[in-house]
């Protein structure tokens, strides 16, 4: 029997995924969401056995390559010195971030405007600032109101994180150089918040909360927009999108279920939430007679300008005894460097973002790989002079839009339904290396302002491909965008693209705040449409 | 929870006596410090059953060991002395570095989860969930000068609005 076809179709189960399917469910349409992983259980989650720091290069690595579970798909990632960072399964990426919650800054939406590079959004801070307390409120923030940083905004749902020793020595470090310091902004329960316990310092955030007091969509969007009526169908990986070749409308899906069976879907409106990685491989893989070049293609954009954030880490190791594997990972960060400044040989900048400590097999692995613990003789002494007394900091760097950062089809690999898998091609720019330059000396200089003995540093990082961007941007041009300035397809016009795929630019910042607000806004200007959706 | 499989029936006794000797090269045991090897035979069975979804890595990383010591002495990596084992390991860091990390990953993962470790290093045995730990607040007064800072975030646009 042929399935009826449902009013809105959602591709993904993550960050801005969930939050769509919540907003939509004030018009009471028919709403399903294909995941192409499944529902983790906290249960499971490496914290709850003594095998947790190892499962962080097993079965919850950060890096699909590595986890190569068969809810991941393979990405070629030979061509780019940064690799990339997701996670497949409801709440995508966000079950295995660390929670850093801050939003873009108003100059983040304009710096063609202000600093002639790039292109400015066609929406500005203004505009988002109600979907972004509706997503604290929503996803459960915590954190401080007036940090000078940041226009004023309201009061957080909840107080912020502890400093605990290493934001202590950090915010001391800071401090005595005079640059700005905050309490970040963080999605992890200070306080017992809408049915979820607070923290307790499990210090495992990047590898799932077993506690549930991180706000990943799993747990925050998703229980409402299943109570509501959301039907979220796990293990279905989408193969195309459909379309008409006499409309040119979308038709909805061709997808695998868990058995590997071929499946479709028939959908008035489909909703990419993918990220920038998976949103272009499914575009780029529907293919029709009206789209030979793959969907939404007409810009011949779908893919390009893909922007990670190339981050800096800046390790102090201290001779005093500091938070170690204990609590959170994130506590404070600086944007002393973050809006351009003329005299640097830069433009933009980046955020400073603390990172509290390790356990004892990362601080082996990371001591081994500066060559600070050496192998045999001298181990054990070189171990205990790192074990709980290092903490360190990562800068995070804009990086600016260029159209052979790309993500095309690769012509081999495939996943394990027989998709053809993405590649990534990416340099690092001269803009970059210069701002990660900067942040290395610059970290260095604070973390020997706050007390430590000896500074590691390395930049870029490698397995830091976390933040997904910018190929299917958003614009008011249908030549130089991929969607409107509502999020829908200047080419398939009930198509709309929800995730970070969509950013203009790549600001200094995580992106998961920004990304969630801006899902939001396109689903209140779909429900402010709805009569004229398609016009 | 990973694979409790481990990795001996894919590899020769003399495959699993070159680990064992390089997983105590990377990890000796101390007497100063009172701490057993990775090559404890409770440590190197943990290390076998982790290592078993690379058996072909690890197997391949054994037979460049080989290699590098036949070239060195004509002799396999067990039978030369502890100095050229060391020239050996060297060697094999420097050429074979991806299969040297795995090895190394390996090793330390399960080393620092050994309860006798842990419990030298004045850790918890237990794992962090459900217990969780104490964190101290730490001092907000530390707050206090950058709260009189101006505000330094940028207008979007030459009229001021944010």
């Amino acid at each position: 029997m042929t399935e009826e076809p449902v009013d809105v179709l959602i591709i993904g189960a993550g960050a801005s995924g969930a939050a769509v399917a919540w907003s939509l469910l004030d018009t009471r349409m028919k709403i399903v969401c294909l995941e192409q992983g499944g529902a983790t259980n906290p249960a499971d989650y490496p914290s709850t056995g003594n095998e947790w720091e190892a499962r962080r290069s097993s079965d919850f690595s950060i890096s699909p390559n590595q986890r190569k579970l068969k809810t991941d798909y393979p990405i070629n990632e030979d061509d780019s010195p940064i690799k990339v960072a997701n996670f497949n399964g409801v709440g995508g990426s966000t079950v295995l971030y660390a929670g850093q919650f801050p939003r873009f800054h108003p100059s983040d939406f304009r710096i063609k405007s202000l600093d002639g590079v790039a292109d400015d959004w066609p929406v500005d801070y203004k505009t988002l600032e109600p979907f972004f307390e509706e997503n604290d409120r929503m996803t459960g923030v915590a954190g401080l109101a007036g940090d000078p940083a940041y226009p004023p905004r309201d009061a957080r749902p909840m107080p912020p994180v502890p400093l605990g020793k290493a934001g202590q020595a950090l915010a001391s470090g800071f401090n005595k150089l005079d640059w700005h310091w905050w309490p970040s902004d963080v999605a992890i329960n200070t306080e017992v918040y809408d049915g979820r316990d607070k923290c307790i310092n499990l210090g495992a955030c990047i590898s799932g909360c077993a506690q549930g007091a991180k706000g990943s969509a799993d747990v925050t969007y998703w229980p409402h927009a299943l109570r509501g009526g959301v039907e979220l169908r796990t293990h279905s990986r989408v193969r195309e999108i459909t379309v008409d070749d006499d409309t040119g409308m979308a038709t909805g899906v061709i997808y695998y279920d868990e058995d590997g069976v071929e499946q479709s879907l028939k959908a008035h409106i489909v909703v990419l939430a993918s990220n920038g990685i998976g949103t272009p491989r499914i575009l780029l893989n529907s293919k029709s007679k009206l789209f030979p070049d793959g969907l939404a293609n007409s810009s011949g954009l779908v893919g390009k300008n893909l922007m990670f954030h190339p981050y800096a880490a800046i390790q102090g190791i201290f001779d005093k005894p500091l938070d170690g594997y204990k609590g959170p990972h994130k506590a404070v960060q600086s944007q002393e460097f973050y809006e351009t400044d003329p005299s640097r040989d830069f433009v933009r900048g980046y955020t400073f973002e603390t990172s509290r400590g390790m356990g004892p097999a990362g601080t082996a692995m990371t001591g081994m790989g500066y060559g600070r613990i050496p192998w045999g003789h001298g181990h054990h002494k070189a171990f205990r002079e790192m074990f709980n007394r290092v903490t360190s900091i990562a800068a995070v760097c804009e990086d600016l839009p260029e159209e052979h950062n790309r993500v095309t089809l690769d012509d081999l690999l495939k996943d394990s339904d027989g998709i053809p898998a993405p590649r990534i091609s990416y340099t690092l720019s001269e803009n970059s290396r210069k701002m990660l330059d900067h942040a290395v000396a610059r970290g260095t200089e604070m973390m020997t302002a706050a007390g430590a003995r000896e500074v590691l540093t390395l930049a870029p990082i490698k397995y830091a491909g976390w933040h997904l961007m910018g190929t299917a941007r958003m614009g008011t041009d249908p030549a130089r965008s991929v969607v409107n300035e509502w999020g829908r397809s200047h080419d398939v016009k009930n198509l709309f693209i929800v995730d970070g795929s969509i950013f203009v630019t790549s600001a200094g910042v995580n992106p998961t705040s920004t990304l969630q607000a801006l899902a939001l806004y396109i689903a209140d200007q779909m429900k402010q449409r709805l009569a004229n959706l398609f016009d | 929870m990973m694979s409790k499989l481990n990795i001996t029936s894919q590899l020769s006794d003399s495959d699993i006596r070159d680990l064992k000797i390089l997983a105590a090269m990377i990890v000796p045991a101390s007497k100063d410090y009172d701490l057993p090897g990775a090559d404890d035979p409770l440590i190197f069975d943990d290390i076998l059953a982790a290592a078993a979804p690379h058996s072909a890595t690890i197997a391949s990383a054994v037979q460049a060991l080989n290699t590098i010591a036949r070239d060195l002495q004509a002799t396999g990596f067990a039978d030369l002395a502890v100095e050229q084992q060391e020239t050996s390991a060297d060697t094999f860091r420097k050429h074979h570095a991806a299969e040297a990390e795995l090895l190394e990953a390996l090793t330390v993962q399960c080393y620092y989860r050994d309860e006798r470790v842990k419990n030298n290093l004045d850790m918890d045995t237990r794992p962090p969930f459900p217990a969780g730990f104490e964190l101290e607040q730490g001092d907000w007064s530390l707050l206090d000068k950058v709260r009189e800072r101006p505000a330094l975030y940028r207008a979007d646009s030459e009229t001021g609005k944010n």
